[in-house]
């Protein structure tokens, strides 16, 4: 590792300041499961460490039941997997954060990391995109909300532009009989990266027959996650049957747009994005049940 | 640029303060400037588990956590599992169930367990196996390190 100086700032203002005209050489620090291993392979060249986990605004989690979920970027996995409200009102997200690395990187891994890293095989997006899901951003010109899935611009590479970083991300209230599902493949039982995965969110009418509005998210199988719209749409204001949730994954598997490499062909992504978009569906609508 | 900087930091219960580089990891501090050599360096990013320790009680791989992120913290390694009556029953069973051959991921694997049933005291098998899914160990199968644990947590659960 190449030398460098370290800051543990108190606030984002001062992370803003650090910043400022120092373009591409500072690299912030959270759960460093990615950012220390890139600096040991010499991937990155740094000057300044901004450990960033003494700022209370990306360390702190709070539910409220009417303005729903704020998760700090620097929140790691596991204390997002661990907290009662995201258990109860979110299982989605504590189906994607749970699936990152092991315990000893959801220990340290946070969120916005995840995020901020940009992998097309991210564990964590498809549940937030789903989940309607708002990426809140500080920048010298001030603040700014962007949709989850208009976060990712391609394979490490997100929409901060210079001198912003992602505060947090929030989640809106939880609706009634709403339920989501997030899920992954991975040849191995855990510790892996996703060969495809995917998400749903279903709202469900109140005798559970029909489909209200649903929202499918799909990952692994582009240059970014991505939110496919039609696949929300096949399922919106229809009744609950198998043709239904087969237009969806249909509409998954036109979305997706893979590449072949040691994961996983082409072929089998395109297969998977289907399969996956079906049980991802399935397991939401028994969620919504609930 | 980056002279060497302070930190004070609690390991195995006592204070310490070391100087450290900015770019240096706590691992490197702990096996090389403080001795504690218990904990070791094998894959060195995060995949092997050979490196745990316990950062305010959590379980992390210290090979992906910087020196000077654990000022004012505190942490376990190897070294703080036995206490002054003897072993631990993690080390006794992984001693008596032979759970180990050369020895260089048990360290983790005993700082992992513990991890585990300093939270979950009587996990299952399916469970123990998930939880160390971040410790590799070439040698023996896994077999008699889930033993080895279960054992230990009956054990625990008795005391």
């Amino acid at each position: 590792m190449n030398a460098f100086d370290f800051a543990a700032p108190k606030s984002v203002d001062e992370v803003l300041a650090l910043l400022k005209g120092r373009n591409g050489e500072v690299a912030l620090l959270a759960g460093g499961s990615d950012l220390i291993a890139q600096l040991k392979e010499g991937r990155r060249k740094i000057q300044l460490m901004v450990d960033v986990k003494k700022i209370p605004e990306l360390t702190a989690l709070k539910f409220d039941a009417k303005s729903g979920l704020t998760i700090g970027s620097a929140v790691s996995c596991s204390s997002i997997y661990h907290h009662a409200d995201v258990q109860k009102h979110y299982p989605a997200l504590v189906d994607g954060t749970s699936l990152i690395g092991s315990v000893q990187i959801q220990n340290r891994a946070s969120i916005g990391g995840n995020f901020c890293n940009a992998s097309p095989a991210a564990d964590s997006p498809p549940a937030v995109i789903v989940l309607g899901g708002v990426c809140q951003i500080a920048g010298p010109k001030g603040r700014r909300e962007i949709p989850a899935e208009q976060f990712f611009k391609g394979p490490g590479k997100n929409a901060l532009e210079s001198g912003e970083i992602l505060v947090s991300i929030h989640l809106p209230a939880p609706k009634a009989q709403s339920g989501a599902f997030s899920l992954r493949f991975i040849p191995r039982n855990e510790m892996d990266i996703a060969v495809a995965n995917a998400a749903a969110y279903v709202e469900l009418s109140a005798d559970h027959k029909t489909i209200v509005t649903a929202r499918i998210a799909i990952g692994a199988v582009a240059p970014t996650p991505l939110l496919v719209t039609a696949a929300g749409s096949a399922l919106s204001d229809k009744t609950i049957s198998e043709e239904v949730i087969e237009a969806a994954a249909a509409a998954s598997r036109a979305a997706a747009k893979p590449i072949s490499d040691m994961r996983g062909t082409i072929e089998q992504r395109i297969h998977l994005a289907g399969v996956l978009t079906k049980r991802a569906i399935n397991g939401a609508i028994l969620r919504a049940k609930e | 640029m980056s002279g060497k900087v302070h930190v004070t930091t609690k390991i195995n219960g006592e204070e310490v303060e070391f100087l450290c580089e900015p770019r240096q990891t706590i691992l490197e501090i702990l096996r090389d400037q403080l001795n504690l050599t218990g904990t070791k360096e094998g894959c060195s990013n995060g995949n092997c588990g050979a490196c745990s320790i316990l950062l305010n009680g959590k379980v992390v791989d210290s090979c992906l956590v910087m020196a000077l992120e654990v000022d004012g913290q505190e942490l376990t390694t190897i070294e703080g599992i036995a206490s002054a009556k003897g072993l631990h029953p993690l080390q006794q069973k992984f001693l008596e169930h032979a759970a180990l051959q050369c020895g260089i991921c048990t360290p983790g694997f005993i700082v992992a367990a513990k991890a585990l049933l300093d939270s979950e005291p009587n996990p299952s098998e399916e469970r123990i196996r998930l939880y160390l899914a971040g410790n590799l160990c070439r040698c023996t199968g896994y077999d008699k390190i889930v033993r080895a644990v279960q054992d230990a947590a009956a054990v625990m659960q008795k005391a």
